[in-house]
């Protein structure tokens, strides 16, 4: 993975740096084995080292902070709680590491406007945790609620099980303090909705740490739904189980989680969790509806029917909510379960058109013959979104290396189809390089000189997303083009 | 200029910025009377790029031309059982224009309708484009599937943008089932403040409410609901839609827990699905508005009562209350558009105040968005210059 080019006269000028970042953050960690946990995120095949790691408390001192390393022309890569699975928060050799797990209070808890003003690396379920006493919480809920932060959460647009009914991050923000690399502070939307001006809340949501660093966010909290059901469903061919979520859509449901799990994820989730999964079945479908509880339970009785008209070869509705919790079990350990059936996992994140899963799966399944790697598929069925978690060994030669472009020739496929590079994970440094894929040149300049409206200079986590980096200048210079014979002597980017 | 394709579109704005003329972009007009008054050099007519590009139920997604009408969107979800869930107005009797709503209109104006609280806005539902920038250069963003985070969102940078950024020529929506049912509580004689109070409260419980809403007296009354209309008296509405057997059970319970926090059974009533369609219409196209100067106010849902009394006390004025009391319709009594009354009372509350209707002297004078001011007002050029450099499109539509 090529990234920028190191500043060495940023190197060299590293106490320097330290000094001047010390008057002004109470912590900056500069010897090695205090910068040594920040070296990597989720992503861990990646590392690098940052030059420093800066652990500011204030806005203030973010501020000031930016603007030091903006005057040194030193990088800086924002973090939250490093879970990333993209690389987002990977360190830069030459750049400044700004970590935000200091910024850990909520701040206001507002039931009567239905929302919460939290400060950056707060996690995630510890809004939920803040309002639960009154029947509320958070909708978004990312496999790594427990750890990620809500600030993460905004750079990230983050999603979870529920996100086909409740929304992603950007759905549910309301509005967020942040800091443009220059220092100056903006506060974007608020307790009320939709901006007045340009949605730079949206755009800012989901920019993957590249446009400014957020320090404080609302978000809206909802009312905990009255009960949940959850439908487990086996089928004898991954066919039965897409025909099956492409109907109960069609029916006009739209359940509140709908997890489809393939043959391997099965057993390797049921080995780990005795969640009660059929060993027999080729897939699996879990589908919960919430709601009043008339409503939950005629929902599911009609998604049952479905499951049933589609040829389900077992169907099985949760009593209660104990058995509902274990029909979850099994999923939402998926990830640490596959992670004990192979020395190493490398998880997928691509979305595509439902209609295409079985083509798409089935693609998957030759790449795997081929790469000689194991595959097991679990997917956002509601949504499309695919989580294919290839199995590796990174102590074996060359395993690696052949998993990442397995990944890649799935995400290619991905893209073929209809569909994305990424649902909710991220580009990141890992599909930087495929984003050729999806956009044209045109599209990724459209995108780059909007940074440059955010920082002109590049510094704030360059290398990630983009697979070039123009310099603003370069951009800006071409100011308008059309047809070739108006503008001879304009490049066409 | 009446381009048919992309790179039609994309050859006249680069024709227009080489020469430096400027575009009103225009596509089926009902809206050229919201946002500020803007004289440009020639109207780019999008009406041609027009037509349902795919639709497929299953997948939940709708790709259409900019330009092509509400009416045939409508048409092609309702026979699918489906709806835009952001129920996005149609303001043409409001605003007194003609033309025809257009999707790609109503995704650039971001217009929501009450169902904004539940479901979410216009820009929620807005998964991917392609557009021409001002700089006359064609791009896209996004993609046509509900879930994706590859790259800028920029159709939540476009939402809302009044094609002062680029002009859209595709785009693709998330698209719902429609409810199968729905009614309609209401509950008279309250003041405003109690009203948002217990617009607030209800919210708190879990009854998936999808419309709560407040008219004054002079406003109920303009309404085409009989019961509504007749009941001579304030009108606190509250929307329940979904399938029958929890819109039954759902109804029961609200109606309890209103009677709970104090009103009399007496003061409750229902309205069926075909009255409910009718008056959430009304509130939703501004039609139970009286004639004159027309604001619309987004502040936190609980600070509703207290903003709009603010309000009152400057400028007489009849307010209706959408959204639990986050947006207010403040219909100014008189010609004058008077900003300093409305959006002078913002300051403690936050949020925002848009001029919706004016006389075109007033519309000439007050800016119709929040003015920013400071770093924020700055990025926003900074990002307006991203996109359209030389000022090619919608010029001051948004910003003077
Ligand atoms: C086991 C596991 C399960 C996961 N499951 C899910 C899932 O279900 N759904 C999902 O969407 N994701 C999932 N993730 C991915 C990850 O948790 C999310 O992307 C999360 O939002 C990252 O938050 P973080 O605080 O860890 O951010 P980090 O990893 O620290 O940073 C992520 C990116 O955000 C930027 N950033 C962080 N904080 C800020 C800030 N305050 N201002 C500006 N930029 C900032 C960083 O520069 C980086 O680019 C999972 C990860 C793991 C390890």
């Amino acid at each position: 993975m090529l990234m920028p080019v190191p500043d060495a006269g940023v190197i060299a000028r590293r106490e320097e740096l330290a000094a001047a970042l010390r008057a002004v953050v109470p912590t900056v960690l500069s010897d090695e084995d205090s910068r040594r946990p920040y070296e990597t995120d989720g992503l861990t095949a990646y590392r690098q080292m940052p030059l420093l790691v800066a652990l500011p408390e204030t806005t203030a001192q973010v501020a000031a902070a930016l603007k030091i390393c903006g005057a040194f022309g030193a990088k800086v890569v924002p973090r939250g709680a490093g879970t990333s699975l993209s690389g987002g928060a990977l360190p830069l050799g030459d750049g400044v590491l700004l970590g935000l797990a200091k910024f850990n209070r909520i701040l206001d808890i507002d039931f009567a406007n239905r929302c919460v003003v939290a400060q950056p690396g707060v996690a995630n379920l510890s809004i939920t945790k803040a309002v639960e006493s009154r029947g509320f919480y958070y909708a978004p809920d990312p496999s790594s609620q427990v750890v990620c932060s809500i600030g993460g959460n905004v750079a990230e647009n983050a999603g979870g099980v529920h996100c086909l009914k409740y929304g992603m991050t950007t759905n549910n923000v309301l509005g967020v303090e942040a800091v443009l690399m220059s220092g100056e502070v903006v506060r974007l939307g608020g307790k009320h909705l939709d901006a007045g001006d340009y949605d730079l809340l949206g755009v800012l949501t989901g920019s993957e740490g590249l446009l400014a660093v957020v320090t404080e966010v609302t978000v809206r909290i909802l009312r905990k739904p009255e009960t949940a059901r959850a439908l487990l469903i086996g089928f004898a061919a991954v066919e039965a189980a897409g025909e099956c979520v492409a109907r109960i859509i069609a029916a006009g449901i739209i359940p509140a989680g709908m997890e489809l799990m393939d043959r391997p994820a099965i057993h390797a989730a049921e080995a780990f969790t005795h969640a009660g999964y059929p060993l027999d079945a080729a897939a699996i479908l879990i589908v919960e509806l919430d709601g009043p509880a008339v409503e939950a339970e005629e929902l599911s009785r009609r998604a049952a029917d479905i499951a049933r008209a589609v040829g389900a070869t077992s169907v099985r509705a949760s009593a209660n909510d104990a058995e509902r919790v274990k029909f979850w079990a099994g999923r939402k350990a998926a990830f640490p379960a596959v992670g004990r059936i192979s020395p190493d996992y490398y998880c997928m994140d691509g979305t595509i058109p439902r209609r295409k899963l079985p083509e798409v799966l089935a693609h998957i399944a030759t790449l795997s013959q081929h790469y000689g790697l194991g595959v097991a598929n679990v997917f956002h069925a509601g949504d499309g979104n695919l989580h294919p978690l290839i199995l590796y060994d990174a102590n074996k030669a060359g395993e690696l290396e052949r998993a990442e472009a397995f990944g890649a020739d799935i995400l290619k496929q991905c893209v073929a189809v209809g569909g994305v590079l990424t649902g909710e994970h991220g580009v990141g440094v890992e599909k930087r390089d495929l984003m050729g894929e999806m956009f044209d040149q045109a599209d990724l300049d459209q995108q780059q000189m909007l940074k440059c409206a955010f920082d002109p200079a590049g510094a704030l986590n360059p290398g990630k997303v983009f697979p070039t980096l123009h310099r603003c200048a370069e951009l800006g210079r071409v100011h308008v083009h059309g047809g070739e014979a108006r503008f001879p002597d304009v490049p066409r980017l | 200029m009446r381009p048919t394709t992309a790179d039609a579109v994309e050859d006249a704005v680069a024709t227009a910025a080489a020469h430096g003329r400027t575009l009103e972009v225009r596509a089926g007009g009902s809206k050229v009377g919201l946002g500020n008054p803007i004289q440009a050099h020639d109207v780019l007519d999008l009406s041609a790029l027009s037509g349902i590009v795919d639709y497929d139920p299953a997948e939940l997604v709708l790709t259409a031309r900019a330009a092509t009408p509400m009416s045939e969107i409508d048409a092609a979800l309702r026979a699918r059982g489906q709806h835009l869930a952001f129920e996005p107005p149609d303001y043409r009797r409001l605003l007194g224009g003609g033309g025809a709503p257009t999707l790609g209109g109503v995704l650039a104006s971001n217009l929501s309708g009450p169902r904004r609280i539940a479901a979410g806005a216009a820009r929620d539902h807005f998964l991917g484009l392609h557009a021409v920038s001002g700089r006359g250069q064609v791009f896209k963003s996004g993609g046509r599937v509900v879930k994706n985070v590859t790259g800028y969102d920029l159709s939540k940078l476009l939402a809302g943008s009044f094609g002062t950024l680029a002009v859209l020529t595709e785009v693709t929506v998330k698209v719902m089932p429609a409810p199968e049912d729905c009614c309609t509580v209401l509950v008279l004689g309250l003041s405003a403040e109690s009203a948002v109070e217990l617009l607030c409260a209800m919210t708190a419980l879990p009854l998936d409410i999808t419309g709560l809403a407040h008219l004054p007296n002079g406003l109920a009354a303009r309404s085409g609901v009989r019961l509504v209309a007749g009941a001579e008296c304030p009108i606190t509405a509250l929307r329940l839609e979904g399938i029958a057997v929890s819109v039954g059970a759902r109804l029961l319970r609200l109606r309890e827990a209103i009677v709970e926090r104090g009103a009399r059974h007496d003061d409750t009533a229902i309205l069926g699905p075909e009255d409910t369609e009718m008056l959430w219409g009304e509130i939703r196209d501004g039609l139970l508005l009286p004639p004159g100067v027309v604001w619309k106010v987004s502040v936190p849902p609980a600070e509703g009562a207290r903003v709009a009394a603010a309000i009152a006390a400057r400028q007489h004025c009849d307010v209706l209350y959408d959204w639990a009391g986050g947006l207010l319709w403040v219909a100014l009594h008189g010609q004058s558009a008077s900003p300093d009354s409305v959006r002078g009372v913002l300051a403690r509350s936050g949020g925002h105040a848009t001029l919706v209707r004016a006389p075109m002297s007033e519309r000439e004078r007050c800016p119709a968005f929040q003015p920013l001011s400071g770093p924020l007002r700055a990025l926003s050029q900074r990002v307006k210059h991203a996109f359209d450099p030389v000022g090619v499109l919608n010029p001051g539509r948004m910003v003077s």
